[in-house]
C-alpha cells in the first residue's frame, strides 16, 4: 500500500453500530440507532437529558443488554461478550460520577488497572516489578497526580477524582476510551487541563465522550453527533451541527 | 525472596503483632493455664480460623457470610467420622445387634455401614476430605451465587438458610449422622488416645501451628493485588468489572478459603473436644463467629483472633455466673461494637495505642545517645 492510497483511503471505522435497539418495558431508549467512531477520533455525543446518551455507553461496555442491532469493535461483535471481556478487547469506560476505589492509594489504584493478573492467580502471584512501577508513574504524571501517588484517593478533589478515573483507563492502553461527562463538576482551569489531556491521549485511540458543557465540546470534538429520543438527530461538526435548525429548536435553542 | 519482597509481605508493625499473638499462643497460655483451661482455649482458637476467614472474606472482600458454620461442622464432621469408625472396631462394638459400625447406626436399625463413610476408613482420605468436601460445597454455592451477582444482604440470608438446611439434614438422618446428639465418644487416632493430658496439649500446640499458618496464608492473601482488588470490589464493584476483571472468579476464590480455613479450625474442634455435633453448624453459632470477627476487627486477621478469644473468654466468665443473660450480653456487645467501633477492637488499637508505641520505640535510641531522626510509619 502506497502512501498515496493511505490519505485517500477514508479512515477505518473503530466502533460501528447498527440498527441498535433497546427497550425498558417498551420504552425505547435507544430507537435504531447507527453511529460509526473512526480511529483517532474524539467524538462527543450531545443530547438533552432522557436522550438515551448514557445508555449507548452503557449498551458498548456490556452493562445493558440490546434489544437487537449490531455493536462491532474491530470486527468483533461485543453484544455476545461479557463486561470483562469488552475491557479485554480494549474499549475503556469512565463513569459518570467519579468511581475510583477510596480506601486505596493513587498508586494502588493505578496499579489494579494495569493490565497483567487479571484472573485469580494472575492477582495473587502478581508483582510489583519496574514495568508496573514505570507505567503507574508515567501515567500519574500524565494525569496531574505525579506528586499525589501515596495519598488515599479519598483525599483527591473532585476534579482530581475524574483524572484518576481517567487515568486508570489509560492505564489499560484501550483502543476506545469511553468518557461520560468527563468535566462535570470541575473548575474552568481543571476543565482546559482535561481537553489538554484528551488531545494528548487522543493520538493513539479513539475517544467517544458524553458531555454537556457546549465550550469544553467544542474544545476537543473532531465531530459531534446529537441524539434526541434514541435516535440520531444530527451529526457531524460542531459548526455545523451548531447551525442545523432541528438541533436548535430541540436543544440548543432553549 | 528478597529482604524487600518480605518487607512488603510482613511490615514491621504486622510482625510485631504476629510475635506477640504468637508469644501469648504458644508460650504464655500453656505456662499459666492448667490443661482444662488451655484446652479450652484450643477449642477457642478452633473458632479463630473461621474469624479469620471471615476477614478475607466479609473485612476485605465485603461479602458477609453468615453460614461459616456449615464449612466448620463439615470439617469437624468428615474428622469425626474417622475417629468413629476407629472407635467402632468390631472388639469395641462386640455387644451391638451389628458389631463394627458406630454405636448411633445400630440404635437406628442399619445393618451396615453406609457407602460414604467406607472411605473415612484412611486417615489421608480424611484429611484429604477435610479440605476438600467444603471447599468443593463453597465453590458450589459460590458458582451459584456470584455469577449470578447475588450479593450483600441477599447472599448473607442464602448462607444462613443452607446452615439452617444443613443442621435440620443432619438432625433428620440420624441413623448416617448420628442426629441431635452428633458423633460422639471419639476415643483414638490411629490407636493414640486423643483423651489424655499429653495428647491435649500435644493437640493444642498443632492447632495452633495450623493457625499461624493460615494466618499467614491469610497475611499472603492480603498483601497481594488480589487482596487489595478484594477491598476495590467492597467499594467499587462495577469499577473492578469495568477494568477486565471477571468479579465473580475473585469471590469465589476468597469464600473457598474462608471455607477452607473454617473446615480446619472444625477438624481441630473434633480432636481437642473429642465430638461433632449439629450445634455447631447452624444459625446461632455461624452468627457468633461473625460476632467473634466484629469484635475483633473485620480488618484485621490479628483482631479476629484477639476478638475470638476475648468473646469467648467473656462467654466462659458471663455463662459461669448467669448462663441466661449470656445471649443478650452477646447481643448488646455486637451492636455496641457496630454503632460505636465498626472496625472494632484492632481500630482502637491502631487509632489510639500504636501511635503512643511507635513514638516510645523512637523515643528510645534518642534516649540512648542516638541521633537518628524519627521515621514517619506507614500504616
Amino acid at each position: 500500500m502506497s502512501a498515496l492510497n493511505t490519505v485517500k483511503k477514508p479512515k477505518d471505522f473503530v466502533l460501528s453500530i447498527e440498527g441498535l435497539t433497546v427497550s425498558f418495558d417498551g420504552f425505547k431508549a435507544v430507537n435504531d440507532l447507527s453511529l460509526y467512531v473512526e480511529e483517532q477520533e474524539i467524538r462527543v455525543i450531545i443530547g438533552p437529558n432522557g436522550a438515551g446518551k448514557t445508555t449507548v455507553l452503557d449498551l458498548i461496555c456490556g452493562r445493558t443488554k440490546a434489544t437487537s442491532g449490531a455493536i462491532t469493535f474491530k470486527g468483533q461483535n461485543l453484544t455476545k461478550l461479557k463486561e470483562h471481556q469488552i475491557v479485554q478487547v480494549g474499549v475503556g469506560r469512565k463513569f459518570q460520577n467519579p468511581s475510583i476505589y477510596e480506601d486505596l492509594t493513587v498508586f494502588e489504584n493505578l496499579e489494579i488497572s494495569f493490565p497483567r493478573g487479571r484472573n485469580v492467580w494472575g492477582a495473587l502471584f502478581f508483582r510489583r516489578d519496574a514495568e508496573v512501577i514505570n507505567k503507574v508513574n508515567e501515567i500519574a504524571n500524565m494525569i496531574f497526580l505525579g506528586e499525589k501517588l501515596d495519598s488515599p484517593a479519598e483525599l483527591l478533589s473532585h476534579g482530581q477524582k475524574q483524572w484518576l478515573e481517567i487515568g486508570m483507563l489509560l492505564i489499560q492502553d484501550p483502543e476506545l476510551l469511553m468518557l461520560d461527562e468527563p468535566v462535570a463538576g470541575m473548575s474552568v482551569s481543571e476543565r482546559k487541563l482535561t481537553a489538554e489531556l484528551l488531545h494528548r491521549i487522543t493520538k493513539d485511540r479513539s475517544v467517544l465522550v458524553v458531555e454537556h458543557d457546549m465550550q469544553f465540546v467544542e474544545d476537543i470534538a473532531d465531530r459531534v453527533t446529537v441524539l434526541h429520543q434514541g435516535k440520531t438527530l444530527s451529526e457531524g461538526s460542531m459548526e455545523r451541527v451548531k447551525s442545523d435548525p432541528k438541533v436548535i429548536e430541540v436543544y440548543l435553542g432553549h | 525472596m528478597s529482604f524487600t519482597g518480605l518487607r512488603t509481605l510482613m511490615p514491621k508493625n504486622d510482625l510485631w503483632a504476629l510475635l506477640i499473638l504468637a508469644a501469648i499462643i504458644v508460650i504464655v497460655m500453656p505456662l499459666f493455664l492448667d490443661i482444662f483451661r488451655l484446652n479450652l482455649v484450643g477449642k477457642y482458637l478452633t473458632y479463630a480460623f473461621v474469624a479469620l476467614g471471615l476477614v478475607l472474606c466479609w473485612g476485605l472482600g465485603g461479602i458477609l457470610s453468615l453460614g461459616q458454620g456449615i464449612f466448620f461442622g463439615l470439617g469437624g464432621y468428615c474428622m469425626a467420622m474417622f475417629l468413629k469408625l476407629e472407635a467402632s472396631s468390631p472388639e469395641h462394638t462386640a455387644i451391638q445387634s451389628t458389631p463394627g459400625i458406630p454405636d448411633f447406626m445400630d440404635w437406628n436399625q442399619l445393618t451396615e455401614l453406609p457407602w460414604f463413610w467406607e472411605p473415612f476408613h484412611s486417615l489421608s482420605f480424611t484429611l484429604l476430605a477435610v479440605i476438600a468436601v467444603p471447599a468443593l460445597f463453597a465453590f458450589i454455592i459460590g458458582v451459584a451465587m456470584f455469577k449470578r451477582r447475588v450479593g450483600g444482604v441477599y447472599f448473607a440470608i442464602i448462607t444462613q438458610a443452607i446452615a439452617a438446611i444443613l443442621t435440620i439434614l443432619i438432625i433428620g438422618q440420624q441413623g448416617y449422622t448420628g442426629g441431635v446428639n452428633g458423633i460422639t465418644d471419639l476415643r483414638t487416632l490411629l490407636g493414640w488416645d486423643i483423651r489424655t493430658n499429653s495428647a491435649q496439649y500435644i493437640l493444642y500446640f498443632i492447632n495452633a501451628i495450623l493457625l499461624f499458618t493460615c494466618l499467614l496464608a491469610a497475611q499472603v492473601i492480603r498483601k497481594s493485588k488480589l487482596g487489595r482488588l478484594l477491598v476495590a470490589m467492597r467499594e467499587r464493584e462495577d469499577r473492578v468489572r469495568f477494568s477486565g476483571y471477571d468479579v465473580a472468579n475473585f469471590k469465589i476464590f476468597v469464600f473457598c478459603i474462608a471455607a477452607v480455613f473454617s473446615a480446619i479450625g472444625g477438624a481441630m474442634f473434633t480432636l481437642q473436644v473429642g465430638f461433632m455435633s449439629p450445634s455447631f453448624v447452624g444459625i446461632v453459632p455461624s452468627i457468633e463467629m461473625v460476632i467473634f470477627c466484629a469484635v475483633g476487627g473485620r480488618l484485621s486477621i490479628f483482631g479476629a483472633v484477639y476478638g475470638t478469644l476475648l468473646v469467648n473468654w467473656a462467654k466462659t466468665i458471663f455463662s459461669e455466673s448467669f448462663p441466661e443473660l449470656w445471649l443478650f450480653a452477646m447481643g448488646a456487645l455486637f451492636i455496641g461494637v457496630v454503632m460505636a467501633f465498626p472496625n472494632g477492637l484492632a481500630d482502637l488499637y491502631q487509632s489510639y495505642a500504636q501511635p503512643w508505641l511507635n513514638k516510645q520505640r523512637l523515643r528510645l535510641p534518642a534516649r540512648l545517645g542516638g541521633v537518628k531522626t524519627p521515621q514517619k510509619t506507614t500504616e
